[in-house]
């Protein structure tokens, strides 16, 4: 396949594609800007719930930007061609994926036109200062990796630059869970086990983001996808979201044990309302348990079934970020142990309330639309998409 | 030659006693809450401002605190849950006795506060005398301290703002919550929560400087048994209360 083909067959879509794209973009921007002249007060968040679904966005972008690199990395690191010929891909989705995260969190902040002190000022002790030059790091890391891989003179270095880039990527994943790991008095969040289990995670979104982007793009140019490199990429799947789920346990049970953490527990689990709800048929059913099934059942893993597996498992992702938090949130702090709240005037002891409002949900989905604008004019402009060698994945 | 003596005996007791009322006096005044800071000085970690709540004097139903603080500060009354709270009276019932408490909460001024670790652009920070602030003009509105924050002593505020004091700036995306009323106890005044308990009657709320051994809150502390919110997290709160 010659690149020149790919362009051509290519544009009877791209334009609409663009059209839409900037269509979805233009309403998060939109929406950012009524935030900000309105105040916050216009979403659904509040004093208890100080982040709402703006971060679930940006949170599940930037995860996913990490873990689409594992494509990159078992290419590159472990020199498996099928995956080395989607590196270029892989770079491409994880900077547009950052690049749309980035967006969505930086417009939902209170004060978005100030972002040059959070540039210039850092306070080493905050895991988001470290987090801005992990980020801006990856940028980085990833172009000059892209820069190896496409420049034939660079080829070489594409090895040194994979394995740092496999290990920044490590880290800065490590960084977002530790976002939350650091919040020493919520019970939802102070867990050592975070920065595993988003690592985890990582590798299951990204997986999927990549999926889902593979079949899209093989689809809008009319290629076929070799049967043996689509059974490769979903065992891996598969393995990534029994992963996902058995970290997402152990969170749960080690919490369990600890009488301390017993009520949150319960609430999460049982009788939460919506997040129980969430939990369980939105992550474990439809996000673990029946991508799994398309996945390994065996009349079943062919294409279509992969890529509504992909899909499902991104649908459980956000349903696990909403309930992780959101409701991580909404249940209350513990300020008097042993006491119990009989009022208060800001909601003590109480659960948090949080209805989405629609400026929060188009400022989150602008950011896929700009992760979707820069891959598709990525694609359309340079030549990311995979070039498979006939036999290739018999070849391994 | 006398008389000469008497008045000399005279001029010498009135001024003894003028200059050991002199001497005297400020210490009575400002009895052990404060002293002013001249202008340009910097902060000192030689002090530690911080405070007593005794909840067995303390009021359920009475918010004389709230709402000197809110006059003083200038943040409205609140009516929903995206309004600012720097101080709060907050009822609670021990579940094994069924004690029934109420008490103020706000910033605990922690010695080792979460909110100032989390804080990207160092907005939220400590004065060397104990005081945490926040920076409101290098506040971007993250809200991280709010989340890292175990006492929710942190508000968002989620709207413009119209009518704040000059003398505590205030700004729609910023996060805010009590400042121990910086402004008036850098010039040697109790906190306004402070004197409006007082006014109230009740005295519930006792300010000064931790590190003081003469001081009130200091022999307060030592004499009869105080906690600190969530004690278990190490952060050294510097308030303490008596009676839960």
């Amino acid at each position: 396949m010659q690149a020149k083909t790919f362009a051509q067959i290519e544009s009877r879509y791209f334009y609409l594609l663009v059209a839409l794209g900037a269509l979805a973009a233009g309403a998060g921007l939109l929406s950012a800007w009524y935030m900000e002249a309105h105040g916050h007060v216009v979403t659904g968040m509040n004093n208890q719930i100080v982040w709402g679904m703006p971060h679930v966005f940006a949170i599940f972008m930037i995860v996913a930007a990490s873990g689409v690199l594992n494509v990159a990395s078992i290419g590159s690191v472990f020199g498996k061609a099928v995956y080395k010929a989607r590196a270029p891909l892989a770079g491409l989705l994880s900077i547009a994926l950052l690049a749309g995260g980035l967006t969505v969190l930086m417009l939902d902040l209170g004060r978005p036109d100030r972002l040059i002190v959070a540039a210039t000022t850092y306070n080493p002790t905050s895991v988001f200062a470290w987090n801005v030059l992990l980020y801006s790091g990856l940028f980085a890391c990833v172009a000059v990796y892209l820069w190896t891989l496409m420049e034939r003179r660079m080829n070489p270095w594409s090895k040194p630059a994979g394995l740092v880039v496999f290990a920044w990527r490590i880290i800065l994943t490590t960084g977002t869970g530790l976002i939350f790991a650091f919040l020493v008095a919520r019970q939802a969040y102070a867990s050592a086990l975070l920065p595993p289990m988003f690592i985890v995670l990582s590798f299951a979104w990204g997986l999927a983001v990549f999926l889902v982007v593979q079949s899209a793009m093989f689809s809008w140019n009319e290629l076929a996808l070799n049967p043996a490199i689509q059974e490769r990429m979903k065992n891996l799947l598969g393995l990534f979201i029994l992963g996902a789920l058995y970290l997402v346990a152990a969170y749960h049970l080690t919490n369990l044990y600890f009488a301390k953490q017993a009520a949150f527990e319960h609430f999460i689990l049982f009788d939460g309302g919506l997040y129980p709800w969430l939990f369980w048929g939105g992550y474990v059913v439809v996000g673990g348990a029946l991508p799994l099934l398309l996945i390994f059942a065996p009349d079943l893993g062919k294409s279509g079934h992969v890529l509504a597996a992909s899909l499902l498992t991104l649908l459980g992702a956000f349903a696990l970020l909403y309930v992780f938090i959101i409701g991580g949130q909404a249940f209350p702090l513990n300020i008097f142990p042993g006491y119990e709240v009989v009022s208060s005037s800001f909601g003590d002891g109480q659960i948090g309330h949080y209805a989405p409002s629609l400026p929060e949900v188009l400022l989150g989905s602008g950011g896929l639309a700009i992760a979707f604008l820069i891959t598709t004019v990525g694609v359309r402009a340079l030549n990311f998409l995979p070039h498979d060698e006939p036999k290739a994945a018999q070849q391994e | 030659m006398s008389e000469v003596n008497q008045d000399r005996r005279q001029f010498l007791a009135r001024g003894s006693a003028l200059a050991a009322g002199l001497a005297i006096a400020p210490g009575m005044l400002l009895f052990d809450f404060a002293r002013a800071r001249p202008a340009g000085e910097p902060a000192s970690s030689s002090v530690r401002w911080g405070m007593l709540i005794d909840t067995t004097q303390c009021e359920s139903g009475c918010d004389d605190c709230v709402k000197a603080c809110r006059t003083e500060n200038g943040w409205p009354e609140p009516k929903a849950s995206t309004d600012v709270q720097w101080i709060r009276k907050v009822d609670i019932k021990q579940i094994s006795t069924g004690k029934q408490v109420s008490l103020p909460m706000m910033c605990q001024h922690c010695a080792n506060p979460p909110c100032v670790d989390v804080c990207p652009t160092a907005a939220s920070f400590k004065r060397a005398d104990g005081i945490v602030l926040v920076d409101k003009h290098r506040c971007i509105g993250c809200r991280y301290c709010m989340m890292a924050c175990p006492f929710k002593a942190r508000s968002f505020v989620h709207e413009p703002v119209e009518d704040h004091d000059s003398t505590m700036p205030r700004g729609q995306g910023t996060v805010e919550s009590c400042t121990l009323c910086v402004h008036r106890v850098d010039r040697g005044i109790r906190p306004a929560c402070v004197e409006a308990c007082e006014k109230g009657g009740h005295r519930a709320i006792i300010f000064g400087d931790l590190n003081d051994r003469n001081s009130e809150i200091y022999l307060r502390i030592r004499s009869v048994t105080t906690t600190q919110l969530r004690a278990d997290l190490g952060l050294d709160t510097g308030l303490s209360f008596v009676g839960i």
